[in-house]
């Protein structure tokens, strides 16, 4: 039996019900090998007004199932007379996801509000298991987070509470996986709508072993005077 | 997120037909879960596993239910990838739905569900194309017991007790001695407990869910 360790999935990827909606964050990191190829990327992608899905793994493999599963529910939505409830959505990308299982390699977390169910978190992973789960984390940054989760999540947070998680947990996992990193962003997702959020480097929080960022070597060596280096 | 590689293929007589051929080969499992054990008591059967989900060495889902109750009369229980069960659990969804309709009085038991699970399972390890599981099928109809397993190339049996996964190797010993006929539903909890905490030492098991069927009562959890 072949059993293939999972493999990396270069980004952090994380969706967080709170009490009258999700959050879903991610970093900015596409990356080719080495090398950066998007360093700005948005990997939160609509698929209706209400849903949305985070991707991991694989650009085209999750953009390609991102756009059938647009299509797909766009055309559920006309047929429904209203807007499409977070439970299809996701097993939508499941049904895509398992039946392609050779060719696919992408994580999903898909997310979203609707009027029956409230917020709701759906975690589709490599091989197209679907799994409701009050939390989801992907990507190859999510391994930095199962600790963290167990200890910080709660249930019931409100709004806020859940947007600063998903914020200090993606910057967390940004500083310790080499293939995540960039910029954060955040979409809320609840009765009253979508709002997107970006969180450049300046306003994420320091680490261990971080330095503080200045603009220039200039702006130090003016401000007061050559400081003797200690250790 | 990295751009797509084209994937190595294992499998041997696959790879002269090139990457991507016309039809399936040879999976590999990425979310799966580990033994089901269950034995015959009394009054019915006893199945337990736990409820972890894994991918690769990582203990990724922790409240997955690897056990379903499938119509009136049976207990399915699955190890291995659990995108698979899930579709197996939709293919039985559709079999008792066509069976309810028929709205004849009658009702697929343990026996019937068995053989049909083990028919697409080994109708897909010919097509090169398994579905990644052991699966444990038990339960009582008319006071008829029956307990039975298929594994994913088709290998399937009837016994008084099976387990899948390592509990092979751990619970079967166990069970071979201390199982006997007429099993009080206390005692086959506890040899059940038994296997389980064997299982729990030696295997990377977390947590465990007990379910039970009995002939009075029907499924409970």
């Amino acid at each position: 039996m072949d059993l293939k360790a999972p493999h990396s999935m270069g980004t952090t990827i994380i969706g967080v019900t709170y009490d009258g909606g999700v959050v879903l964050g991610a970093d900015s990191r596409t990356s080719t090998g080495m090398y950066v190829a998007n360093r700005a990327s948005d990997k939160i992608t609509q698929l209706t007004d209400n849903v949305y899905v985070c991707r991991s793994g694989s650009a085209a493999d999750s953009q390609i199932v991102s756009d059938y599963v647009r299509y797909f529910l766009h055309q559920h939505t006309i047929q429904l007379g209203q807007p499409a409830t977070v439970k299809v959505a996701a097993n939508l990308v499941r049904l895509l996801s398992y039946n392609n299982k050779n060719m696919l390699e992408t994580g999903l977390i898909v997310g979203g509000w609707d009027k029956y169910e409230g917020g709701k978190i759906y975690g589709v992973p490599l091989g197209g298991t679907i799994i409701e789960q009050p939390f989801a984390i992907g990507g190859s940054g999510s391994s930095y987070l199962y600790g963290f989760f167990d200890q910080a999540w709660k249930e019931g947070m409100t709004k806020d509470e859940a947007e600063q998680l998903v914020v200090k947990a993606v910057s967390l996992a940004m500083a310790r996986d080499g293939a995540s990193g960039g910029v954060v962003r955040t979409v809320i997702i609840n009765s009253e709508g979508v709002t997107r959020n970006f969180y450049p480097g300046d306003k994420l929080p320091l680490w261990h072993e971080e330095l503080e960022p200045h603009n220039s070597l200039l702006d130090i060596i003016n401000a007061s005077g050559p400081e003797p280096m200690h250790m | 997120m990295a751009t797509t590689m084209v994937k190595e293929n294992n499998s041997g007589p696959a790879q002269l037909l090139g990457p991507e051929s016309a039809f399936e080969r040879t999976l590999y499992p990425y979310v799966t879960g580990t033994s089901v054990v269950a034995l015959k008591y009394k009054d019915g059967i006893l199945m337990a596993a736990d409820m972890a989900a894994s991918y690769g060495s990582t203990l990724r889902y922790k409240s997955v239910e690897r056990m379903k109750s499938i119509g009136k009369h049976s207990l399915l229980g699955a190890s291995g990838e659990i995108s698979d069960f899930q579709e197996i659990l939709r293919y039985l969804d559709e079999l008792i739905l066509y069976d309810n309709m028929w709205d004849d009085g009658n009702s697929l038991g343990p026996k019937e569900v068995h053989s049909y699970l083990t028919r697409v399972m080994y109708n897909r390890r010919n097509k090169f194309n398994p579905l990644w599981n052991s699966l444990v099928l038990g339960g009582v109809k008319n006071g008829q017991k029956y307990l039975g397993m298929v594994s994913m190339i088709g290998v399937n049996f009837e016994d008084n007790h099976v387990a899948t996964g390592f509990g092979n190797h751990l619970a079967r010993p166990i069970l071979r001695d201390e199982w006997h006929e007429n099993l009080s539903f206390e005692d086959g909890v506890k040899l059940l407990e038994k296997c389980m905490r064997v299982l729990l030492y030696r295997d990377r098991l977390l947590w465990f869910e007990l379910n039970s069927i009995d002939s009075v009562n029907g499924p409970l959890v």
